[in-house]
């Protein structure tokens, strides 16, 4: 392809220089296929399931919506760097604990929106989750364990808390 | 639900995923996670038309697109130019007609996915376009020529069963429409295609439910030996019976062949609407005769399955759909005539159910009818009917499962049902969620029932068995199988049995690929019962090697050894020695397959014994119906499920909540639209799944009676939760509403008007 851009992403505090990139690349593929930061994940490409939430500016947005090349200048943060020395966020924890993972392709995106939801409400009801986490779809577990990962790490960080 | 952590994480214990760490970080690899050096991409060309003529094929505009590494069509196809899971019927490309919306036509390979995109809008292809022949009645009345060589009947399958003469006081009936669901997993068709370097065989790298039956088919389109094609399970998304038969599989071999060059090939969301097959949307009439008493007396049916253009897994979803006609309820005469017929409509085959949640929407349809119609209360009339093991169903075998029907009825009615709705509640709560659309005082609330069996393993004499090592060294086993992990959590389950088994805690497993046989398809929750026997076997012999190692060791008969958490153990002496010692500097390896006990086809009366075993359960739902909008909201599942026994709490708990969120879509929101053989809505934003806002409060009860023929005692439970929920929440809509709804999903139209 001829018409082909260089820019730099700002992802997880990091420079990172992309080149020889066509210009109608979404920053989602630009996350997984050119810099080597798989985690986000492609289900819809139409911004419906929620597999590819990122953090740009600190909104939780769908990376598959965005072209890439219109981030530059922003913070981007992806869940490779929820916590880059390699342990699990409590989030995460959770997840694994509580059973919210079977095939695994949704939890990312959803660790990312449970990680946005109690950053900004730290004791959120039950319609407060739901709604934050109605742009996640989950095919497999039917939400139920999702829901008791969410509710441990509230009540976690309650009782941590007092 | 509380959840008890036991201190090793064998049997019975919800032991967690070894791959959850890796999953909740990003870091496991999913199929579409693969890369190769020199990689290129590859994408399909697939026809507009749901049927017609191909004139011409014009690749030049593609070729000289700069990028463009490859262009194949059916002429470049070296074996087989079709395959198929049961009738090799499906060509990998369309050559002379397209007889569905989304065939595939031709690929390409090039060095980026717009590239590809590009390329495949270069391809001229000229079609004559003919008339789609989109009705079922169609196929069976043979007014139209048929479609394809094979005929326009998949298969036509009776079942006449016992005094077809009989009838009785009571007689009901109903015409019931399943509408055709998607598997809608998350992780779209993906494979990377690796050639050898003498270009003599190929690796692929790919997300299946069963890599040895690919690798089969995929073989003889190659024109490659099988040990040429070896097969790796890349990550898998979920699956739900859409990945039973090949999509991309030969496609991208073949590019990666032609090119020698590593391929990946990777479908977006609209192409994956059209590289699988779909749940077969069904019209079911049935005529049900009982005594005033409520009991059954004859059932009369005729089923047709729409297969779409090509068979697939048709035949056997048809069978499966037939012999569950009583469902869970003594029948002693039946006439069932069902039919799966090929159409220009998307090909249909396997997903969560096969058939059986198609019969379980018309039988349970029919069981509420025969409740009003008897004026017996709708789980009275139920448990007045319930088969029972040692009963004869009406394919004239014998029901040997153990079949805890009533418990399961029972357990299920004693359930606290939900808070009645406030006077004011929050607007998500409500009926069409957010956006206060729906008015608290046209909200009625609704109860029904739904209760089902479901067959486990394949039928009709198929032996699928399933093969699995195990090697014990210094402590630690290592497990191999080609079972395809697909997130149910076979890999969570298989050491859980080798530390029960063997007494060790360290049990890891090996890639699972084709270097071992098969383990049969992650499908008809089997792979619990088969892939499970066949670790357990493996382990088993292994165990016997390492007792006759001890026993040898401290002069006693191997057969007073025993296993007692992780020690060997002399059950009538005082040797007491961790297997960790006892296998210091001792290396042992087992292969073990695993074999249910031998089916029968069935007859041309539907006469045999063709299926293996069966799970029972039962669900009632609750529901909140908004009768001005058409609007439902679920509230509540009660589930009490039949599972032999609890090999991981956990997993079977993420199971049934799964696929009671699966049925609660066909109930009230998934459908794929086809209109004359186009589809509609083949996107996340047409096709409606699911939300965390739609599930409903699950209520579960694990109803453990461990069946004697299953290995460990457990049934599978993947298919159970997702059949009668169904049927229940629509049941739900109709005692809510007063409205005779005979089909599903549940549109507002059928509530409103």
């Amino acid at each position: 392809m001829s018409e082909l851009e260089h820019y730099t992403l700002t992802i997880n505090g990091e420079d990172r220089h992309v080149s020889d990139a066509w210009i109608g690349e979404s920053l989602l593929y630009v996350l997984r296929e050119r810099l080597g930061l798989p985690g986000s994940k492609g289900a819809c490409e139409q911004g419906e399931c929620g597999s590819c939430t990122v953090y740009v500016d600190n909104a939780a947005v769908c990376s598959c919506l965005i072209m890439a090349a219109t981030a530059v200048g922003t913070q981007i943060a992806t869940v490779e760097g929820l916590n880059q020395d390699g342990s699990l966020t409590d989030v995460q924890q959770a997840f694994v604990s509580e059973g919210a993972v079977q095939c695994g392709f949704c939890t990312p995106g959803l660790v990312m929106a449970v990680h946005h939801l109690l950053d900004h409400n730290e004791t959120p009801n039950e319609q407060e989750i739901k709604e934050a986490l109605s742009g996640n779809i989950c095919r497999c577990t039917g939400y139920g364990r999702i829901f008791a990962a969410v509710d441990s790490v509230i009540s976690i960080r309650k009782s941590t808390a007092s | 639900m509380t959840i008890t952590k036991t201190q090793r994480d064998i049997l019975g214990s919800s032991a967690l995923r070894p791959d959850g760490v890796s999953k909740v970080q990003g870091d496991f690899a999913f199929s579409s996670d693969l890369h190769a050096e020199n990689m290129l991409w590859g994408a399909t060309l697939r026809s507009p038309h749901p049927y017609a003529r191909i004139i011409s094929i014009d690749l030049s505009g593609a070729w000289k697109i700069a990028g463009v590494e490859c262009v194949i069509t059916a002429e470049d196809v070296p074996g087989q130019l079709t395959y198929g899971l049961i009738s090799e019927d499906q060509p990998v490309f369309a050559k002379d007609f397209v007889r569905y919306m989304g065939e595939p036509v031709a690929a390409v390979a090039a060095d980026h996915p717009e590239t590809c995109r590009r390329a495949l809008a270069a391809i001229v292809v000229v079609y004559e376009v003919l008339t789609p022949l989109t009705n079922p009645e169609h196929a069976i009345d043979e007014a139209r020529e048929p479609i394809h060589p094979d005929g326009n009947i998949i298969r036509r399958q009776q079942i006449i069963h016992g005094d077809v003469n009989a009838t009785a006081p009571i007689v009901v009936e109903g015409t019931y429409d399943i509408g055709m669901q998607d598997q809608a997993f998350l992780g779209t068709e993906s494979a990377l295609a690796i050639p050898d370097h003498d270009g003599a065989g190929i690796e692929v790298f790919v997300a299946t439910q069963w890599l040895h039956e690919d690798r089969k088919q995929m073989a003889k389109c190659l024109a490659l030996p099988e040990e040429k094609v070896r097969l790796v399970l890349g990550g898998v998304g979920g699956a739900f019976g859409a990945r039973e038969d090949i999509s991309l599989q030969v496609h991208t071999a073949l590019l990666a062949m032609r090119t020698s060059r590593p391929v990946k090939m990777q479908y977006g969301r609209e192409e994956s609407f059209f590289g699988h097959v779909h749940r077969h949307p069904a019209q079911i009439w049935m005529r049900h005769h009982a005594n005033t008493d409520g009991r059954i007396v004859k059932i009369e049916a005729r089923f047709v399955f729409d297969g779409g253009a090509y068979s697939s897994t048709s035949s056997a979803v048809l069978i499966n759909g037939v012999t569950h006609t009583q469902g869970p309820y003594q029948c002693p005469n039946a006439i069932v005539d069902g039919y799966a017929v090929r159409t220009n409509n998307p090909p249909c085959g396997a997903m969560r159910g096969f058939g059986v949640v198609q019969a379980c929407f018309a039988h349970e349809g029919q069981m509420d009818k025969l409740a009003v119609a008897t004026g017996i209360d709708e789980v009275e009339i139920r448990l007045r009917n319930i088969i029972h093991t040692g009963d004869t169903m009406i394919t004239g075998q014998v029901l040997e499962s153990v079949a805890p029907l009533e418990r399961c009825i029972r357990e299920t009615a004693a359930m606290p049902l939900p808070r009645e709705m406030e006077a004011h509640p929050h607007e998500l709560d409500l009926p069409g969620g957010s956006g206060r659309t729906a008015d608290r005082r046209n909200i009625v609330r609704g109860i029904g029932w739904g209760v089902s069996m479901k067959n486990l393993m394949y039928s009709e004499g198929f032996d699928d068995y399933s093969t699995a090592r195990c090697t014990l060294t210094n402590g630690s086993v290592e497990l191999k199988f080609a079972t395809s992990e697909v997130g149910q959590g076979f890999v969570t389950l298989a050491p859980q049995i080798a530390r029960s088994v063997l007494g060790v805690d360290n049990v890891t497993y090996d890639t699972i690929d084709t270097q071992i046989g098969s383990a049969g398809s992650t499908s008809a929750s089997r792979q619990t019962w088969m892939s499970g026997g066949a670790v357990d076997g493996a382990c088993r012999m292994v165990r016997e090697r390492l007792f006759e190692h001890v026993g040898a060791l401290h002069g006693i008969d191997p057969l007073r050894l025993a296993i007692d958490d992780t020690d060997v153990v002399d059950t009538i002496g005082s040797l007491r020695i961790t297997v960790q010692e006892a296998s210091t500097n001792f290396t042992v390896s087992e292969t073990f397959e695993y074999h249910h006990r031998p089916t029968q086809d069935l007859d041309d009366n539907g006469q045999g014994n063709c299926h293996v075993a069966f799970a029972f359960v039962a669900h009632r739902a609750v529901v909140d119906v908004d009768v001005e909008l058409g609007l439902v909201k679920v509230v509540q599942i009660a589930t009490a499920q039949d599972v032999g026994r609890v090999l991981n709490p956990m997993s079977v708990i993420g199971q049934i909540e799964g696929g009671i969120a699966q049925g609660l879509g066909l109930a009230v929101m998934e459908e794929i639209i086809v209109t004359n053989g186009i589809v509609r809505n083949p996107s996340f934003t047409d096709y409606l799944l699911p939300t965390a806002l739609d599930a409903p409060q699950v209520l579960i009860s694990m109803i453990e009676e461990p069946d004697p023929q299953a290995p460990m005692g457990a049934k599978g439970v993947g298919e159970a939760p997702c059949i009668s929920v169904t049927p229940a929440i629509v049941a739900a809509i109709r005692n809510a509403t007063g409205k005779s709804i005979d089909r599903c999903p549940v549109r507002p139209q059928d509530i409103c008007f």
